[in-house]
């Protein structure tokens, strides 16, 4: 499990523009690096970002080689019900990563 | 064009941004090398993106271009009617042209993202978005690279 | 303005001002006040230094490693802020990684962690990080005290293909420029740091090692008494600069 460091606001008001920040801890390795052993690294980057509101998307990301080691991503989405936030990770050789959020919006 | 939360040295990009524009405009996409053009026409579907209404963040010199923040901002109701459907963000001389794409909507309150981008090298960025009727804003930035002296051995 | 007070106060303001924009006689700086604002504000925001995904790992890893049989996260405050210390067990400096392996090999009779290794780098930094804020204030054992000399003596010897000591870099050219990069005072206030040239975070002795392939000189072995008498050195040398580990740098 990739560490990972979520800002997330626990309650809202109904319509509210929230802002979410999300940090993981991966290497977005580009797959042009040459490794220790002179031959290039093979790619292992996270491909692509969701956020679920209520299992709606509400953010959707794709990312590519030039996005910085430890994938860094802010967004914004409007509060209407309380609920689950999801933010799903998923990249190269399998990687897939999952937290959840409560939400509650008043 | 102006929105009280854009900040002041955005309102001087904007200048600067509005004569690089001049510039650009008189040498479409073909002033970017091919690789980002065409990435760009995968994005618009060959529609050309008009100037103006969004803001590209990021510093204009840089001390390593292994994490370099950037902040995207388009001005827009973001209502049902009339929203940002996508932003894309394009780098002209790394690897390769495509650098971060997202899908927004209405819901979406504000069309406002952030990340930490890699820069191979000193270079210039485009930020395009899809608008809901079906337009494309673009704004780009030049940055400047310094590299490293002492790289790990 | 013709107020008796006006001349000696203006003097006087202008004596502040004069300390605020040359500084005080040369106390130590961070390299953090050099950098740019994007990274200062990196630093800064515990939820965007990439730092921090480490510290998270070390909370874990202290646990999970048995520290917290004997140990206290609120006990570990200061402690990094007088490292090296003297162990009187081995008679001679150990550093805080050291001091985790001593207590993990010994106290717990477990298998080593590699010193640069997820784990060592993790407890490490969670410890440190519990000084963050906290001014460097060196053990003052007077046993230290011929320990830091050792290292003075390291840091001011040329060495290597260039000929280069540490200290005519950062002490006699620190503000100065090498190609692109400026180059800092060298405090070692914020390791184990995140490094973007290492896309990742390292420990000081990984940052000296840096340094001396820099100057196309051998390395010491990672842990040697080299390090340590470094070390010991460069915590003196900036003696009252806080702990900002994690630290994130160029």
């Amino acid at each position: 499990m990739a560490r990972t460091l979520l800002r997330v606001p626990g309650t809202a008001q109904r319509g509210e523009v929230v802002e979410i920040r999300t940090l993981i801890q991966h290497p977005m390795e580009t797959g042009f690096r040459p490794g220790a052993d002179g031959t290039v690294q093979p790619r292992d980057i996270i491909r692509r970002f969701t956020c679920l509101y209520n299992n709606r998307p509400v953010f959707e990301a794709d990312l590519h080689p030039a996005i910085a080691a430890n994938p860094y991503l802010t967004f914004t989405f409007v509060a209407r019900e309380s609920g689950v936030l999801a933010f799903i990770w998923e990249g190269d050789n399998g990687f897939s990563q999952t937290e959840t959020r409560a939400l509650t919006v008043a | 064009m102006s929105s009280p939360s854009w900040s002041r040295c955005a309102t001087e990009r904007r200048t600067l941004l509005g004569g690089l524009l001049a510039v650009t405009l008189l040498r479409p996409a073909s002033a970017a090398p091919e690789a980002m053009a065409q990435a760009i026409r995968g994005f618009t579907g060959g529609a050309v993106p008009q100037p103006g209404g969004i803001n590209l963040e990021i510093p204009p010199l840089v001390e390593n271009g292994n994490a370099v923040p950037v902040s995207i901002e388009v001005e827009s109701p973001m209502t049902e009617a009339e929203h940002v459907r996508a932003i894309a963000l394009f780098s002209e001389r790394n690897p390769l042209p495509n650098v971060l794409t997202v899908k927004l909507g209405p819901w979406s309150g504000a069309a406002r993202i952030g990340t930490r981008i890699r820069l191979a090298t000193s270079q210039r960025l485009m930020a395009i978005a899809a608008l809901s009727d079906g337009s494309f804003r673009l704004a780009e930035q030049q940055v400047v690279v310094t590299l490293a002296a002492c790289i790990e051995g | 303005m013709n107020h008796p007070w006006t001349g000696p106060r203006l003097a006087r303001v202008a004596l502040l001002l004069a300390v605020a924009v040359f500084g005080p006689a040369a106390g130590p700086r961070s390299g953090f006040e050099t950098m740019s604002p994007e990274l200062r504000a990196m630093q800064q925001d515990d939820l965007a230094n990439p730092g921090m995904l480490h510290v998270a790992e070390g909370e874990a890893q202290f646990q999970q490693q048995g520290c917290t049989a004997c140990h206290s996260a609120e006990a570990m405050q200061g402690v990094a802020a007088r490292y090296p210390a003297f162990d009187a067990a081995r008679d001679g400096p150990i550093d805080l990684a050291g001091r985790i392996a001593q207590c993990r090999e010994e106290r717990q009779g477990r298998a080593p962690l590699p010193r640069e290794g997820k784990e060592m780098l993790a407890l490490s930094v969670f410890v440190a990080h519990q000084s963050r804020g906290l001014p460097l204030t060196p053990n003052p054992d007077p046993r230290m005290e011929f320990v830091r000399r050792q290292g003075e003596a390291l840091f001011r010897e040329r060495r290597g293909q260039l000929n280069l000591s540490c200290g005519q870099c950062h002490d006699d050219n620190a503000g100065r420029r090498l190609a692109g990069s400026l180059i800092p005072e060298g405090h070692a206030n914020g390791y184990p740091l995140y490094r973007l040239e290492w896309q990742g975070l390292g420990s000081l002795q990984r940052r000296l090692r840096n340094c001396m392939v820099g100057v196309r000189s051998e390395p010491f072995a990672p842990g040697a008494a080299e390090y340590i008498a470094l070390e010991a050195f460069l915590a003196e040398r900036a003696r009252g600069l806080v702990v900002e580990t994690p630290a994130v740098r160029p």
